[in-house]
């Protein structure tokens, strides 16, 4: 975890929901996780950010160990709707992780907007849901976010 | 068209060729553009070569195959899926060698870039092909580049540095290698720090044999202060690189890029204005299609021949060689490759122990090995300064503005300034 997030308050007693965001594993692009931490700790979640190039074993290892409530994937180099998919697999191939909450996000395709083809494949390997970038994305994202059940006991 | 270099002779390496069109007072133009596929990937170098400009070919890899994961690399390229660059080491050596076929020569080289901080296999690869320029570097290829540890990078490059070297002893062409130390994560790394990675990349390079070196440094969001920059580059490259010959690549804006085609073309008209007024030799641009997606090959041509269009409007300005290069920038880049080179007698490990003593210290930068005590920000006159200089031995150079709590807007304010201006903003034509 990058110290970009030190300084939070912490209610004792409450628990805080969790949020691992995570590179994929062939994209080196650590703008856009550097921001998702700050966008995430500053809405209230403990924040583990992987970094870049986080190969598919090592992210399910960090899954399994911090058992989060959300796993946030990003990736903008092009390569993250085949990257996306393969990780979304491995992780869904653990019965302690059939179920965690996986959204992806970014420039995923090499030629601007996936095919419905490419984003189906993402949803079919297991990510919950698909943010390309767009000026919208963030505001759908935070709705997800709102909108999951883990908020309720934080 | 590369009228500005005879085809006469024997083949030339890069550092030779931009040498000639400087002499010419060309400024030499490139692309960054890889496909996966073979046959763009020629029709690609095709193009660029007929632009009308003094070009350079490029062949930019995939990441897969930056990463070393050639399994990846090669099931896309069966699946016939797109890779963000050219898998030369999954395609086989026969089919690279006829993708540069008849389109390198003497008028046109052909480097090769990429971002790989194990690149045994990119180097075996490549001077299998018969290629002979590249880029990179035992830290700009690490830390912006994954998290592979930066004492592997250090040894990485070493053994492929002192290799690629060797290169002249089989071929007439001097090798060209080229540190990517002036771009570390693209924007937000102060100019002066960028300079002294640059000139302590080429360092290494010379340390392990290389003697055609380019040396270079990333547009970013002032002017003045990049003019400054690049004469403390020259400046240092003088005082410290007398026995090899280098020049200096100017690299378009490489962080969060204008997404309207007139603020893309707006910076890239100000970065060919950066490189004439400081003498730099070559230039890398950027398209229209940079905020997007990868760019078309149609859209890379029409980039280089607005910045050759653009180059031949400004003259060089003939600064005479160290004006203007006594500056802020010079003396923090000056202290900071001093504190570096006088940690030691060997350049890679005075590197590694710089980074873990914080003599060298990258803002927002999450590999392991950065220190991360730096912090930077964009001031009102849009110069990019230091917030907190963190171990850095510039303590006594600098005022830092003292560290504010970074935020998700802040961070996208500052990362988005330049994209701002460049969008927005019409009138005051260039
Ligand atoms: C800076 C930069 C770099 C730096 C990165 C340094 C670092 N360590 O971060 C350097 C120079 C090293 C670099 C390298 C490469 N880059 Co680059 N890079 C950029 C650039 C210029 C800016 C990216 C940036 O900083 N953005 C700032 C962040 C905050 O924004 P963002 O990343 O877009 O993320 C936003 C959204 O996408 C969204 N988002 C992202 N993830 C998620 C996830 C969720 C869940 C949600 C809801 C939203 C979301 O939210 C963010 C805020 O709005 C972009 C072009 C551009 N955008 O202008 C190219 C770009 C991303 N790079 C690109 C490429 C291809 C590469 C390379 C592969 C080289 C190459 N072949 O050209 C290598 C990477 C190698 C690798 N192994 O991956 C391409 C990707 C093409 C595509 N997808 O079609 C781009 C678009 C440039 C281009 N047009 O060719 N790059």
């Amino acid at each position: 975890m990058s110290e970009l997030t030190t300084a939070r308050d912490d209610t004792p007693g409450r628990r805080r929901a969790t949020v691992v965001v995570s590179g994929v594993a062939s994209d080196a692009h650590t703008w856009n996780l550097v921001f998702l931490e700050l966008l995430l700790s500053e809405l209230g979640f403990d924040v583990a950010n992987l970094g870049a190039c986080v190969p598919d074993e090592l992210l399910v290892r960090e899954c399994l160990e911090r058992r989060p409530d959300l796993l946030v994937l990003s990736s903008v180099n092009g390569h993250g709707h085949i990257d996306g998919a393969r990780a979304a697999r491995a992780l869904r191939d653990r019965s302690a992780l059939a179920a965690l909450p996986v959204v992806i996000g970014g420039k995923l395709g090499v030629a601007g907007s996936l095919t419905a083809a490419q984003r189906d494949e993402l949803l079919a390997a297991g990510c919950d849901a698909v943010y390309e970038d767009s000026v919208d994305a963030i505001t759908a994202f935070r709705s997800f976010l709102s909108a999951l059940p883990s908020r309720a006991f934080r | 068209m590369t009228g500005a270099v005879p085809a006469a002779g024997g083949r030339i390496g890069l550092g030779e060729f931009v040498r000639r069109a400087a002499d010419a007072g060309e400024l030499v133009v490139q692309p960054r553009m890889g496909f996966s596929s073979s046959t763009a990937m020629r029709a690609g170098l095709l193009a660029v070569k007929a632009a009308p400009a003094t070009t350079v070919g490029t062949i930019t890899l995939d990441s897969y195959t930056r990463l070393g994961d050639l399994g990846a690399a090669a099931r896309a390229v069966s699946a016939g899926e797109d890779l963000n660059g050219y898998p030369i080491a999954t395609h086989p050596v026969r089919t690279t060698r006829a993708v540069i076929d008849g389109v390198r020569d003497t008028a046109f080289p052909v480097q090769v870039r990429h971002g790989s901080a194990d690149p045994r296999h990119i180097f075996a690869a490549l001077v299998a092909a018969g290629l002979d320029a590249t880029e990179g570097g035992p830290v700009s290829y690490c830390l912006p580049y994954g998290r592979v540890p930066l004492d592997e990078s250090v040894r990485n490059w070493a053994h492929c540095s002192e290799l690629f070297a060797r290169l002249r002893e089989y071929s007439p062409v001097e090798p060209n290698l080229e540190t990517f130390g002036g771009c570390m994560l693209g924007q937000l790394c102060p100019p002066s720090q960028l300079v002294a990675l640059s000139v302590l990349e080429a360092l290494f390079f010379r340390r392990y044999g290389v003697r055609s070196i380019a040396v270079s440094y990333a547009q970013q969001t002032n002017p003045r202060q990049d003019q400054e920059a690049v004469r403390a580059l020259r400046r240092l490259c003088a005082e410290l690189l007398p026995d090899v010959t280098w020049h200096v690549v100017i690299y378009t804006y490489m962080g969060l890029f204008p997404a309207t085609p007139h603020g893309a073309r707006r910076i890239l008209t100000h970065a060919v204005e950066l490189a004439r007024t400081t003498g730099a030799e070559r230039l890398i641009v950027k398209t229209v299609a940079e905020a997007h997606r990868i760019p078309t090959i149609a859209e890379n041509v029409e980039a280089l021949t607005h910045a050759a269009a653009t180059a031949h409007t400004v003259s060089t300005t003939a600064v005479p060689e160290h004006e203007g290069s006594d500056s802020q920038t010079y003396a923090e880049a000056r202290a900071l490759v001093e504190a570096v080179l006088d940690s030691g007698p060997d350049i890679g490990r005075s590197l590694l122990h710089s980074f873990k003593s914080g003599y060298l210290d990258i803002p927002y930068c999450l590999h392991p090995d950065n220190l991360g005590r730096t912090r930077s920000y964009v001031d009102t006159d849009g110069a990019l300064r230091w917030a907190d200089t963190g171990l850095l031995p510039i303590g006594h150079l600098v005022r830092a503005s003292g560290r504010s709590r970074v935020t998700a807007a802040g961070l996208m304010e500052a990362l988005s300034s330049v994209r701002r201006r460049y969008d927005t903003v019409r009138e005051e034509v260039p």
